[in-house]
């Protein structure tokens, strides 16, 4: 782009950026320039490598080769203290906080001002003060970071930054985990700190961020740096297609709904976590048959263990869940899949796959009992490696290999893995959480295709997600919950900012 | 009363006698698990570094110097433990295991080669030993009823290493607490991701807390056999790194829980000792073998959850891996 003249060097530049985790290329020969004052975006679908490559110009992984330029001068990270004293701070997309650490213990670690805590306890106290009330950042300093909700652990690690004194700011991805009113002040903020002169990297995968906010966006496509563009001189239909390299749609194409008969029902469920806190306070609701009923939420309000009950996974508290007019709260996971209830678990490397297991083996995770996949006592390889290889097809798995241990697949592949699965067994019921989280733009558009497919065809679909435009573009039925309770049923064409109030609990009478 | 009160005193002393070697190893044994680092290795510390102690008192006759001898032994197996969890990333359990194997080995190997006595090292001369330490006034106190035999039957008249394991726990506690690299340890084994995007190297402060940990198990090896006893004897830790394991998990990790916990275990171990062959009317002899095996039963009780909840540090036993 323009030449570094003395009056324009950038705050930070990366030349020839290159990274390897054994088989995958994660950075190729990234250049990169961002202008001192400016807030620069990078965009690209997950796994493109973004994250890779802040972590790089922070110190926490380290390049194969390339070199990093702060205001000009060539500096060697060689780990994150580097990167501190050079003036960049970040903020990761997995909040790296101490849970049950206070959010004054979390700002002084690494900075705690001599080898006893005393004095760096009051400096740390007057300066959080001070960050506070001039960007508005509230929060108490001896609150426990795990009795914190998310937006206020991210402002935590936002002030962790700036107390280090940070004159560029990267934020990986910070608006997934913040409600749309949370997200605006977030981004006042920003234009905030771009005001005093300091240089904001923000990463995302939402077109309609960049587009707000930023002066200059970078495009990364599978470990490369595609383009870079004005903002004012871009599109989102340009950056999309740049992100994917083909033109992609961002609408879900499907007809109205044609609701049969109620196939899924919650009578006043009550559901408690491990520590006896209510998670879902009485909701009730039911499900048709070819509809997509999403529930929308703000992380942590309940969804999750909404989800789990009707799995079977965690057991309710009380109230009822019926199948086809059937009680089934007390069945476990592996009765209730035998009466045609799947489940697309939320946190697919935890509960829909096992990583270390070959392609093959996760295919048929949970079915292994089906006469189809045994021969006798024993497993029946050859069938079980012939039925994968279909759905690996079907499902467009790539790399398409049956013996490939499952880590090894992006998170898009390991999403359809599941996916592929718990369809395949037609069942009447498909409870789906965050199908497309981690995954990147072509699949979730095939993501989305197969769930309305199966709707289509007539099964009943309970949506959980935390991404507003997943459920807007899905859902045939919309239900809003906060606080463990469903405090809305907004109509299916309500607008953004109608569900984002719903989300943060206003319009009822809910303190903080 | 009188005799009933100095029973108690007795059994009280025989506790802290007990506890000991409990407190320095459960110490250690929490700067490694606080630090993320598990280690079942404390068991084998133990038993070499007191292997170490007898050998050098024997030997120089000074048992300061088989204190330091001992504590550079926990150190040594300790960066052993470090260099296979810590830089390797392998199994901590396996590589404390290991450990407990070496040192349960080794000391009887190199026990008979150098003093050819089944492993046994020669009997310590007094002057080689830790001994009781006569406090001020302790003569004049004593007849005083109920002062006097808790002065001087109990808080004096101990060995110099007595005082330290009490003086350790205040101590852990203020460093876990109150300095800069209590908290670093703390964070550390609770997310290694915050220490290392804080700029600070997560291999240098485990170790670091190892090392902690090492000179801990130290003492606690020189206390078996240069204070408590008067040789080195095979096998003589016997078990007792468990217990201080199981007595770290009841204390929750917590330093202060820590003295309580090795107390009462300490106090199930003296009691059982007492009680051998006493005969209780109407149900027989007291089941001794019950009472030894309290702390185990407890610990069990304790993380089926029934006492509260033991959480462990989170990144416990994991090694701390940035590239899959
Ligand atoms: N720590 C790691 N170890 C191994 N592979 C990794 C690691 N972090 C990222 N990757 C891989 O590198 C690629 C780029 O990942 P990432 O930078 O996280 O992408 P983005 O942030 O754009 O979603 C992905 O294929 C991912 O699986
Ligand atoms: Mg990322």
């Amino acid at each position: 782009m323009n030449a570094p003249t003395a009056a324009s060097t950038p705050a930070i530049e990366l030349v020839g950026i290159d990274k390897r985790f054994g088989p995958v290329h994660a950075n190729k020969n990234i250049n990169l320039s961002v202008a001192k004052g400016s807030i620069h975006g990078i965009i690209g679908e997950n796994g493109a490598g973004k994250s890779t490559l802040m972590s790089i110009l922070y110190g926490f992984y380290h390049a194969d080769s390339g070199q990093i330029l702060v205001d000009g001068k060539e500096i060697r990270i060689t780990d994150s203290q580097t990167a501190i004293q050079a003036g960049i701070g970040m903020v990761h997309q997995h909040f790296m906080l101490v849970e049950n650490f206070s959010v004054l213990e979390n700002v002084m670690l690494g900075v705690e001002g001599g080898p006893l805590l005393k004095r760096g306890v009051a400096a740390v106290r007057a300066e959080l003060g001070r960050i506070e009330r001039e960007y508005g950042l509230e929060v108490d300093p001896d609150a426990l970071i795990e009795d914190l909700p998310v937006g206020k652990q991210q402002r935590v690690e936002i002030l962790k930054a700036l107390y280090r004194g940070a004159e560029v700011l990267i934020l990986d991805e910070p608006t997934g985990v913040l409600t749309p009113a949370e997200a605006d002040h977030l981004f006042r903020m920003l234009a905030q700190l771009k005001a005093q002169g300091k240089t904001v990297i923000l990463i995302t995968h939402k077109l309609r961020e960049i587009m707000a906010i930023t002066d200059t966006v970078s495009v990364m496509r599978r470990g490369e740096m595609v383009a870079t563009r004005k903002t004012s001189e871009t599109t989102m239909a340009e950056l999309a297609e740049l992100m994917v390299g083909r033109r992609v749609l961002l609408r879900v194409e499907k007809d109205e709904a044609k609701p049969g008969p109620v196939i899924l029902s919650v009578e006043n469920l009550t559901v408690k976590d491990a520590r006896g806190v209510t998670m879902v306070d009485n909701v009730s609701f039911q499900v048709r048959a070819g509809e997509i009923v999403g529930i929308a939420g703000v992380a942590g309000n309940g969804q999750s263990e909404l989800l789990e009950a009707i799995a079977g996974i965690r057991k309710p508290a009380s109230g009822r869940i019926l199948l086809n007019g059937e009680p089934v709260e007390r069945l476990d996971p592996a009765k209730l899949r035998k009466k045609g209830l799947a489940h697309v678990p939320e946190d697919r490397h935890h509960m829909g796959l096992v990583l270390a297991f070959e392609e093959y083996e996760n295919a048929i995770l949970g079915y292994q009992d089906d006469p189809k996949y045994l021969k006798g006592p024993f497993l029946d390889i050859d069938a079980i490696r012939k039925d994968a290889v279909a759905r690996i097809e079907d499902y467009d798995i790539r790399p398409a290999d049956p013996r490939l241990k499952t880590a090894n697949f992006s998170g898009g592949n390991q999403q359809k893995i599941v996916l592929a699965r718990e369809i395949e067994r037609d069942p009447a019921c498909l409870l789906v959480g965050q199908p497309t989280r981690g995954v990147d733009i072509g699949a979730i558009e095939f993501i989305h295709k197969r769930l309305v497919a199966l709707r289509d065809q007539g099964k009943a679909i309970l949506l959980v997600s935390v991404e507003l435009d997943e459920i807007r573009s899905l859902s045939d039925r919309i239900l809003v919950m906060f606080a463990g309770t469903i405090v809305g049923e907004p109509a299916p064409h309500a607008g953004e900012q109608e569900i984002g109030l719903m989300m943060a609990g206003i319009g009822r009478e809910a303190a903080e | 009363m009188e005799s009933l009160f100095a029973d108690l005193i007795q059994i009280f002393a025989a506790t802290v006698r007990l506890s000991v070697p409990l407190i320095f190893t459960a110490l250690a044994g929490l700067y490694a698990e606080r630090s993320g680092i598990f280690d079942i290795g404390l068991e084998g510390k133990m038993l070499f570094s007191a292997f170490s102690a007898a050998s050098v008192a024997t030997v120089t006759g000074s048992p300061w110097l088989g204190l330091f001898a001992a504590i550079l032994t926990g150190v040594l197996l300790s960066l052993v433990h470090g260099f296979a969890s810590i830089t390797q990333r392998g199994n901590q359990i396996i590589s404390g295991v290991a450990i407990n194997f070496i040192a349960s080995g080794l000391t009887i190997l190199l026990g008979n080669a150098w003093f050819g006595q089944g492993g046994r090292t020669p009997q310590l001369a007094n002057s080689a030993r830790f001994t009781e330490i006569t406090l001020p006034f302790a003569a004049e106190i004593a007849p005083i009823p109920f002062l006097g035999p808790l002065y001087s039957g109990l808080i004096s008249g101990q060995n110099i290493l007595v005082y330290l394991a009490f003086l350790a726990v205040p101590f852990t506690w203020w460093v876990l607490y109150r300095t800069r690299f209590g908290l670093r340890v703390r964070a550390v084994g609770e997310n290694p991701g915050a220490v290392d995007t804080a700029g600070i190297s997560v291999t240098w402060l485990r170790y670091r807390a190892l090392i902690c940990c090492g000179i801990l198990a130290g003492f606690a090896g020189t206390y078996l056999s240069v204070a408590q006893s008067a040789s080195f004897i095979r096998e003589m830790s016997a078990g007792k790194g468990y217990i201080a394991l199981a007595a770290l998990v009841f204390a929750k990790w917590k330093p202060l829980n820590v003295l309580l916990t090795c107390l009462l275990f300490g106090f199930l171990d003296a009691a059982s000792i007492r009680l051998q062959g006493t005969i209780i009317p109407g149900m027989g002899e007291v089941p001794v073998q019950l009472i030894q095996a309290l702390p185990y039963i407890l610990t069990v009780v304790l993380l089926a959850g029934f006492i509260g909840k033991a959480i462990p540090p989170k990144a416990g036993g994991v090694p701390y891996v940035k590239e899959r």
